[in-house]
């Protein structure tokens, strides 16, 4: 946040402080300008063609074009009479991720105020924040802005004299990773077990309680406000390459600066980890990073100055996910850094379908052997095995265990002899230098 | 059709379904778990995986499941292929992870589809070194044991038990690899239709308690095509036999009437053929009561001595064969032959027989009954009276979600998308009854009213639909009126059930009249219960001809009754204790035939042992009019006989006319449908004793019976010879062939590879559709052939909403209405050890307000003042039960003295001794049966 000549979009009313802003601050900073806009003379389509032209991709992980998914809500005579919802995944779990949160606790009224364009742009007409459980303080200054909202006029009936209606709950999740998935979310949004569901047909369609329903990231829905004021093409030439506007990096690990950082989305990985994140810590040598969270592909060397964007990562083998990035350093075990979040996917399956529920469990038991020195040279090939058994889309329910087998097929990829290291010695070689 | 390509062979495919059900239909072998055909898809176990190209320059293709796929034209898939099996094969591998090498101690051994998909899928090597999960297991009653370790988390019970069936005590707890499926805590599984989990459950996790004191594996059981004596649904069941026992009882398959599914009176109630007090041999009534064992010969001789002479009377059964009754009834003549039901039920079920004859709706089948897009149901609480049916009727209300998701194209397989897209959308069903159902959760309304109030509702519905709207009804029902009407008019297939339970006339003159002014319109569907396996056969044999009982009692008194032959009735139950002692005191001979001891059997001079459905073959007649064939399972080892055979001895020995040609089971049934034009297509429900399959009889025992040699081995090592089967296409051995005979015909279901009773998709049409070579069983009453009732006489129906009058609850006197529990109210399957657990105790149901007047509560005593004294019975709250009304449970032991529909006083009995103490204050949810406290 130091730089500054780079535009702060997301992050501008966020100090050093981390004061939250109220309605007043917020609105003397620009806030709730792009609402104004909309409701005096801006058509539902006329906003959906604005975030469609501005190119914004979904920032939870999959990096869907967010106007392009609107558009598949049925709008107008094609939609049967009845609610439309708009649903904010606020379930921020995924392992080394921290952007929503901070978005959230420092700004609530940004998130509202993309909530309702959003709600406007597909005409839904209740709209939920679910978030997660443990995030107290952020639920606490949703809470306090939505009141502010309701008193002001920008939720409630007829929203700004235009004939808009909007209800805003703030819902929490009783805690499962699982909930972060847009279906699942809505499964337990209805009470019900949080499994995904088969799709189609998509939430677009038939979503909460069988009705249209949009599910956005939380600081996807915080550049709503700023398209809509600024237009899509001030958005676009924010971004660094293909991508449009800005995006919260973040880096954890063995990094002398560990934080999250609002950049031009296309900042390259080294700028992001020797810039911003300080390079890595005294005795520790930089190995390798999984760019957008746990379930993304491990990165190595090679890949540090490709630009931090969705197709520069994918074109590497990993994703860019939420671009909140965890570095592997030198002294801390590959294998056990992969385990840990085995450990923690295979506890987080929902237990729906086979592969996922049965097969975390048993890649975890392999590495737990492994880790421990109880290894088997066949091992590596089980751990192949699961990688292609779980590992593709379509063979399980949903994406979790794909996402769960991306840090271990990479790994086997890049560390393998860190693999062969921890069977032939029968220990883990790093049992000393890790953390 | 489309075409699609497997392994690069073209098929032509069904449009709509699924890629699983194309592979199945086309006779291939693709392993599966979570999907049912009864409840589709939701893909959780991925079992069925295939591998589909894009086009034939795809080499590579993606993993596909067969279940969550539609076919479409030209699609190119591989099955066989590598990518695919190497997938399917690690499906059953980690699904081996924690599932027990318990095969040879486990119930489902030998029926196992994990056993056969592991076997299909080709798995042998274990390559997991980990340790395996364990659970608790619960204990869920007397009916369904647990076992949570063997569980693969298909979810099907859940999904069987909460989404299909509406029970609400089963879920999946916890998560990840430690998914639960079982109660919040332990107790007694609320759902009648528990039972069905024990082979929607592909493994061992839910398995049938009552054989497991009992075990006998399937291969070692001997079976017969079989149908259900608990009510008068119909279902087709396949009990299942070794050393003389009935070991248990599973659904036979059969499209149009129980489909995949039984409710547990039905499968757990034939317990009652292995009861204590089954007659083991005939008996002559020695001075003091008791009974001496004679032969079957010497009692015959007796018998036929009492019978000669015109003042031989019979009374026959709802609950016997339709041939048996047949018999009795030429015996004695039609004039003498009363055909066992109380004076007013037995003018109800002739109602209901010309009621359906009669009228322009149809008659439904459980298939058809699930079709229904509006239901309206008068008085009978199909819960308790014919459970399956009440399950047909929860499938009804999801016609809504069909449709909407016939919108969004989605087919009907998909089942989770259909769900999640309705909610709590539904067909409308409205219910009047004297309180609230187990349906009550999927009604609209649901209306709490006196059983005369119930009609005029039915006549006023019918009023407002054909125009003339009635302006008599009250004030707070008239708008119930025109929500009915008119979802019933907007409905497509709009169905009226109905039935003799609440033995009120007017209920079912008021269901007919509604169904009457829809069928003016449209196809209407009516269906109207009776209340045993046979109540309908026994009627439409009877015409109407025969005496009630009162008019036998008359001539008994009058000197006019000499000898008087009962069949498988105990009359106690169709009257008080007055009224029958006054018959039966006044015969000079009564002689009993029937399996099980009972009032009036003990009143019989001479009593003689009848076999039961599962030792005898017959034919019964459900309440939709269909004529089914069942087959005697095993040879009863006693002296025991059918009673058609017992009838058929009694005829040549008295020498009555013809008789020496009925000496066989199809010559009875010949001769019956050329005597009663009624039942002319009986002969039409199965296969006659001469039908050979491809020259072999059928065998009851399948190709792995085992242990036939040494079974006996403890009597004799010399085996003895096979018994022969002269009455039926069936032999009592593992030698014949037992495939490609028609439905009706199947003893058992087997294929090869597959074990479990999810071979029957090898016998159907399509997966879930008919059986090869047609439905079993006849349809009597030809559906919707009746002549339009007289117009006028729908109008009329005004006049009887004031004929009736409203009811008026008093503050001193209640009407008494019939209460029935699935559990305790049939006489047969409260014989059995588990249903009777089940049971509980007679009650007396009362309105919450009412037991506060009379100072009583839940479980206290009250005693039911009318004309005669009764002993008090113990008291249950229901909050929805109409005002001014009282109820019993209906059959019951206990209420013998209690009359439908008299009035009654009601007092607390002060000397009662409660059976559990008072409960001041509990969370716990009511519960089914004896723990209602």
């Amino acid at each position: 946040m130091e730089n500054a000549l780079i535009e702060k979009v997301l992050t501008r009313n966020i100090g050093p402080d981390l004061k939250p802003t109220d309605m007043t601050a917020y609105e003397a900073n620009g806030g709730y300008r792009g609402l104004h806009k909309a409701m005096s003379g801006m058509s539902p389509n006329d906003c959906l063609e604005v975030v469609k032209a501005s190119n914004l991709r979904g920032r939870g992980g999959a990096g869907f074009p967010t106007g392009m998914k609107w558009s598949f809500v049925p709008m107008g005579e094609q939609c049967s009479p009845g609610h439309k919802y708009l649903v904010t995944n606020a379930d921020e779990m995924e392992p080394g991720t921290f952007k929503d949160r901070l978005l959230m606790e420092c700004d609530p009224h940004q998130l509202i105020e993309g909530m309702i364009l959003a709600a406007y742009t597909i005409q839904a007409d209740l709209s939920y924040i679910f978030i997660r459980g443990e995030y107290v303080v952020a639920i606490q200054r949703l809470r306090e802005a939505l009141a502010e909202c309701y008193e002001k006029g920008y939720l409630g009936n007829n929203i700004l004299g235009s004939g808009f209606n909007l209800e805003m709950h703030v819902h929490t999740s009783a805690g499962r990773y699982i909930c972060g998935e847009e279906t699942a979310l809505i499964n337990a949004l209805e009470g019900k077990r949080a499994n995904p569901r088969a799709k189609p047909p998509f939430p677009q369609v038939s979503g909460l309680w069988g009705r249209p329903t949009i599910v956005n990231n939380v600081e996807t829905l915080c550049n709503i406000p700023h398209i809509i004021d600024k237009g899509p093409e001030w958005f676009q030439s924010l971004g660094l390459g293909e991508d449009s506007g800005t995006k919260m990096y973040g880096a954890s690990g063995y990094v002398k600066n560990p934080g999250c950082w609002e950049l031009p989305i296309g900042t390259p990985v080294r700028e992001i980890l020797e810039e911003y994140a300080g390079g890595m810590t005294e005795g520790r040598k930089f190995k390798g990073f999984l760019p957008g969270g746990g379930s993304t592909d491990f990165l190595v060397e090679e890949h540090l100055d490709l630009p931090m964007d969705y197709g520069s990562i994918g074109a590497a083998g990993s994703r860019m996910g939420t671009g909140t990035m965890i570095i592997l350093d030198d002294k801390t075990c590959p294998v056990g850094m992969v385990l840990n979040l085995i450990r923690f996917f295979a506890h987080e399956s929902c237990g729906f379908c086979t592969p996922c529920r049965e097969g975390l469990p048993w890649t975890r038991q392999v590495l737990e052997d492994i880790e421990a020195g109880r290894g088997l040279k066949e091992d590596l090939d089980t751990l192949a095995r699961q990688v292609k058994y779980i590992g593709a889309m379509g063979n399980t329910h949903c994406a979790l265990a794909p996402g769960a087998m991306e840090p271990l097929q990479s790994a086997l990829k890049y560390f393998r002899d860190d693999f062969e290291r921890h069977i032939e010695q029968g220990c883990c070689p790093y049992v000393d230098g890790g953390a | 059709m489309p075409t699609i390509y497997i392994d690069d062979k073209p098929y032509e495919v069904d449009a709509g379904k699924n890629l699983l059900e194309a592979c199945l239909n086309l006779g291939l072998d693709l392993p599966y778990f979570c999907w049912h055909p009864a409840m589709g898809s939701i893909g959780s176990c991925r079992q069925c995986a295939m591998v589909q190209y894009q086009n034939e320059e795809d080499t590579r293709g993606r993993i596909v499941m067969g279940c969550m796929t539609p076919v479409t034209d030209g699609a190119r898939l591989s099955l066989q292929g590598e990518a695919a099996s190497e997938f399917r094969e690690s499906v059953i591998e980690s699904l081996m992870l924690n599932h027990p090498h318990d095969c040879p101690v486990c119930a489902e051994g030998g029926e196992c589809h994990l056993q056969d998909m592991t076997v299909m899928v080709g798995h042998r090597d274990r390559n997991y070194r980990g340790k395996k999960n364990t659970h608790r297991n619960q204990y869920l009653g007397p009916l369904i044991s647990h076992e949570m370790n063997r569980c693969i988390s298909c979810y099907r019970c859940v999904r069987f038990y909460k989404d299909y069936a509406g029970g609400t005590d089963l879920a999946a707890l916890a998560s990840h690899d430690h998914v639960y499926f079982g109660r919040h805590q332990e107790g007694v599984l609320q759902s009648e239709f528990a039972g069905n989990l024990v082979e929607v459950c592909p493994t061992g996790v839910f398995t049938d308690k009552t054989l497991l004191a009992q075990y006998t594996r399937k291969w070692d059981l001997q079976s017969a095509p079989s149908i259900c004596v608990g009510c008068a649904a119909g279902c087709n069941t396949m009990p299942g036999e070794r050393y003389g026992k009935l070991k248990r009882i599973h659904n036979r398959y059969n499209h149009e009437v129980n489909g995949y599914f039984l409710c547990d009176r039905g499968r757990f109630g034939g317990d009652f053929v292995n009861s204590e007090s089954r007659l083991d041999f005939a008996g002559l009534q020695n001075d003091d009561g008791s009974y001496l064992p004679v032969k079957a010969e010497q009692a015959l001789a007796t018998a036929a001595s009492w019978g000669q002479g015109d003042k031989v009377f019979a009374v026959g059964s709802p609950r016997a064969s339709v041939e048996s009754n047949y018999l009795l009834r030429r015996l004695v003549g039609a004039e003498n032959f009363c055909p066992g039901f109380s004076d007013t039920e037995q003018r109800l079920v002739q109602q209901v027989a010309n009621t359906l004859s009669q009228t322009r709706a149809i008659s439904p089948s459980m298939k058809q009954i699930e079709s229904a897009d509006a239901v309206l149901i008068l008085g009978e609480d199909v819960s308790n009276t014919a459970p399956r049916l009440a399950l047909a009727l929860r499938q009804s209300v999801r016609n809504k979600a069909l449709e909407l998701g016939t919108e969004l194209r989605l087919e009907p397989w998909m089942d989770a998308a259909i769900r999640n897209l309705a909610q709590d959308q539904r067909s409308p069903m409205f219910i009047a009854g004297v309180s609230e159902t187990r349906l009550n959760d999927i009604v609209e309304t649901h209306v709490s009213l006196a059983p005369d109030d119930i009609a005029r509702l039915g006549f006023a519905v019918a009023a407002e639909i054909s125009g003339n709207p009635v302006d008599d009804l009250g004030v707070d029902l008239s708008a119930l009126v025109v929500t009915i009407a008119t979802a019933l008019k907007k409905a497509k297939r709009p169905l009226i059930v109905s039935g003799t339970s609440l033995l009120n006339p007017s209920v079912i003159d008021g269901a007919t009249a509604v169904a009457e002014a829809l069928a003016a319109e449209k196809e209407t569907m009516l269906s109207l219960s009776v209340s045993e396996c046979n109540s309908l056969g026994v009627t439409m044999l009877d015409g109407g001809e025969g005496p009630d009982l009162t008019e036998l009692a008359a001539l008994a008194i009058n000197g006019d009754i000499d000898t008087l032959l009962v069949l498988e009735n105990d009359l106690y139950r169709r009257g008080t204790p007055e009224e029958i002692d006054r018959l039966l005191d006044n015969v000079k001979q009564l002689v009993v035939l029937d399996s099980l001891d009972n009032a009036t059997l003990s009143k019989a001079q001479l009593a003689l042992p009848a076999s039961t459905f599962a030792e005898s073959e017959g034919t019964l007649v459900n309440n939709e009019g269909r004529a089914q064939r069942y087959y005697p399972v095993f040879v009863d080892e006693e002296d025991r006989r059918a009673s058609w055979q017992w009838l058929s001895l009694l005829g040549q020995a008295t020498g009555a006319s013809g008789f020496d040609q009925l000496q066989h089971f199809d010559q009875v049934a010949a001769a019956c449908a050329q005597d009663i034009p009624a039942l002319s297509e009986i002969v039409s429900a199965a296969p006659d004793h001469l039908f050979r399959n491809r020259g072999l009889k059928i065998p009851r025992q399948t190709p792995r019976y085992s242990g036939r040699t040494a079974m006996r081995a403890d009597v004799s090592v010399h085996e003895p010879k096979q018994p022969v089967d002269e009455e039926t296409p069936f032999a009592y051995s593992m030698e014949g062939l037992g495939s490609g005979q028609p439905s009706s015909l199947m003893p058992y279901t087997w294929a090869p590879g597959w074990n479990s009773n999810q071979s029957i998709q090898k016998f159907q049409d399509e997966a879930g559709g008919a059986i090869k070579g047609g439905t079993a069983g006849v349809r009597l009453i030809i559906p919707g052939q009746g002549v339009p009732h007289d117009v006028t006489e729908i109008s009329a129906t005004e006049l009887r909403t004031t004929e009736l009058g409203v009811f008026n609850p008093s503050a001193s006197e209640w009407l008494l209405v019939p209460v029935y529990r699935v559990f305790g109210s049939d006489e047969l399957s409260a014989h059995a050890p588990a249903i009777a657990e089940l049971a509980g105790v007679a009650q007396v149901i009362l309105h919450p307000s009412d037991a506060q007047s009379l100072q009583v509560s839940d479980g206290d005593g009250v005693s039911v003042i009318c004309s005669i004294e009764t002993a008090p019975l113990e008291v249950a709250l229901d909050p929805t039960l109409a005002r001014g009304c009282v109820g019993f449970t209906a059959g019951m032991a206990g209420v013998e003295t209690l009359s439908a529909g008299s009035t009654v006083g009601l007092q607390k009995a002060t000397d009662w001794v409660r059976r559990l103490p008072e409960l001041i204050a509990s969370d716990r949810p009511k519960v089914r049966g004896v723990q209602n406290v």
